[in-house]
């Protein structure tokens, strides 16, 4: 189950007004959305709805106009290592481990620089024992599930106050997309916020204190998981298939 | 063959070998990270032979062998930071004509600067004398601190890759840039670094090959091709491939010099000591042809060789 979230929980993440830019395709017009300390926050919505972008907006990956604060502090027009300094992680939705290297390496690649995080080496074996056993193999080698679990504890080393996850489940088979939703929960359960990309609505639904439905680059519905059942408006417009 | 040429062979051929790898290496790292070959490689080279010539005739050879090579990385990393970074978003038709640019603004300054003729740059006194005697035949000091001094970078350099958080990093900063700087590095600062280093490395070459190899305007000229026919042959952006091909490089030029073989001695084996006269002209050209003459083209040979038959290099991923 998903963590108690405490109410009067502090917002980490203020998104207001966020427009981004592909070359010269227009793709996010203007985006609200918030994450308190702690929250798993989904984003939910279509292909090509501007979920990925708004991630990748926030991460200052793309080109954006509007504001970013993180923390109290604004993010505009940083760059994504110091975006990543200040505390957010982001995994993309790609799988992007480091093939050549080892599982081990790829980890060391994630560690922050300075400091004891939330996350040891070991804390993360112990997450997902798997790593721990594969450790000196080549992270080209593992299963796709395993270099979903890789790309995020890679991220999660480094000791983020918000981790964006980018459709974590995404071919994955049944039993690793438990896996994958049972690992959040433990993320969350440390006091990480989570702000989550998902195209299955059965775990964005089951894990997640808020969600947001996505269309055309806009926010189209905020609420919680019952607020989201009880429209099926929404979800026939904006989610449905 | 003698025992001695042999010997000898193999000693010239790893030392020019190893010093070739001691630019080879810059060169493919910066390649794996820009996508282009640096044509301004072999300049830097030479601007490290000169400014080794300038600055030992000021505090000595030693101390010039440590900061010859840090001006020559200051200025690598300058040109990568002002210059190539800007021109980067021009894509690497842009990229490779900013490079052989600045090789031809190195070559023109070394010329306003020093001159036309060689340089006066001596092997330094302290190393001036016989290492051992092999055949009879002394080895120069020198010759023997050059190979040490190549195999010593080369060494620390793959540890450095290999062994270090920053190895780690600079190697996955040149296939997935992006998701490293989401991990927080600055992947900017990693490529300038990398430029840098690769340069200063290039000047390290310059200040111990000066003295052997003659420090004049035309010496990135003259080692510039030899440089691509490595990084070609071993595989564009493998550090594995050049080290293979830099000592393949030194022996067949080594080698080729030694050896007296022409076509004729070839025929002269079974008997046949005239070329035959229906072939004509061309054929008693190359009748009497040396493999020692045809020395110098033997790399190029190899290179098209290789890229007829294996166009990814001995060790490269990409064609």
């Amino acid at each position: 189950m998903k963590p108690e979230l405490n109410i009067t929980a502090e917002t980490l993440l203020s998104v207001r007004g966020l427009q981004a830019w592909y070359g010269k395709s227009h793709i996010l017009h203007g985006v609200d959305l918030d994450v308190k300390r702690g929250e798993i926050v989904s984003l939910l919505g279509r292909n090509g709805a501007g979920r990925s972008t708004l991630l990748k907006a926030i991460m200052g990956a793309v080109t954006t106009k509007g504001e970013v604060q993180f923390g109290g502090q604004s993010l505009g027009g940083q760059k994504p290592h110091r975006i990543a300094h200040a505390g957010i992680g982001y995994v993309p939705e790609n799988r992007d481990v480091f093939p050549d290297l080892t599982v081990r390496e790829n980890l060391i690649l994630g560690l922050k620089p300075k400091g004891e995080g939330r996350w040891s080496m070991e804390d993360i074996f112990d997450l997902f024992p798997v790593l721990r056993t594969r450790a000196e193999t080549n992270a080209g080698s593992l299963s796709g599930g395993e270099q979903q679990m890789l790309t995020i504890c890679r991220t999660l080393i480094g000791d983020p106050d918000l981790i964006m996850v980018d459709e974590p489940t995404e071919g994955l088979a049944p039993k690793m997309v438990a896996a994958v939703g049972e690992l959040l929960e433990r993320i969350a359960a440390k006091g990480v916020s989570i702000l989550l990309v998902e195209q299955k609505l059965v775990i964005a639904l089951d894990i997640s204190h808020r969600l947001y439905v996505m269309g055309h680059g806009e926010i189209v519905f905020e609420g919680t998981p019952t607020g989201l059942m009880n429209a099926p408006e929404v979800r026939a417009e904006w989610l449905e298939v | 063959m003698s025992a001695e040429v042999i010997t000898f062979s193999l000693l010239n051929g790893t030392l020019y070998g190893m010093l070739l790898f001691l630019l080879a290496s810059g060169l493919t790292l910066i390649f794996s990270m820009m996508g282009v070959l640096n044509f301004a490689h072999a300049s830097f080279f030479m601007l490290g032979a000169y400014f080794g010539y300038e600055i030992s005739g000021i505090v000595g050879f030693f101390p010039a062998l440590i900061i010859a090579p840090v001006l020559v990385g200051l200025f690598g990393a300058l040109i990568e930071r002002y210059g190539l970074r800007r021109v980067h978003k021009f894509g690497h038709l842009g990229e490779l004509l900013f490079t052989i640019g600045v090789a031809f603004v190195i070559e023109e300054a070394i010329q306003m600067i020093w001159g036309r003729s060689p340089m006066d740059y001596q092997v330094p006194e302290a190393l001036n004398f016989t290492a051992f005697e092999i055949f009879g035949t002394g080895y120069p000091a020198f010759r023997l601190f050059m190979l040490i001094m190549s195999v010593a970078i080369f060494a620390g350099l793959a540890l450095l890759l290999t062994r270090t958080r920053v190895g780690l990093i600079v190697k996955a900063s040149l296939t997935h840039p992006e998701m490293v700087s989401m991990l927080g590095h600055d992947v900017p600062l990693v490529f300038m670094s990398v430029f840098g280093v690769g340069s200063a490395l290039a000047g390290v070459a310059g200040v111990i090959g000066g003295p052997i190899l003659i420090t004049q305007p035309s010496m990135a000229a003259a080692l510039g091709p030899i440089l691509f026919v490595i990084v070609v042959v071993g595989g564009l952006g493998s550090l594995a491939g050049a080290f293979i091909a830099s000592l393949l490089v030194g022996f067949i030029q080594t080698f080729a010099v030694a050896i007296d073989l022409s076509v004729a001695d070839v025929f002269g084996l079974i008997g046949v000591t005239q070329p035959p006269a229906a072939l004509g002209a061309l054929v008693s050209d190359i009748w009497n042809v040396s493999v020692s003459q045809v020395g110098p083209v033997i790399p190029y040979l190899l290179l098209v060789v290789m890229l007829i038959f294996r166009p990814m290099g001995l060790i490269g991923k990409r064609a």
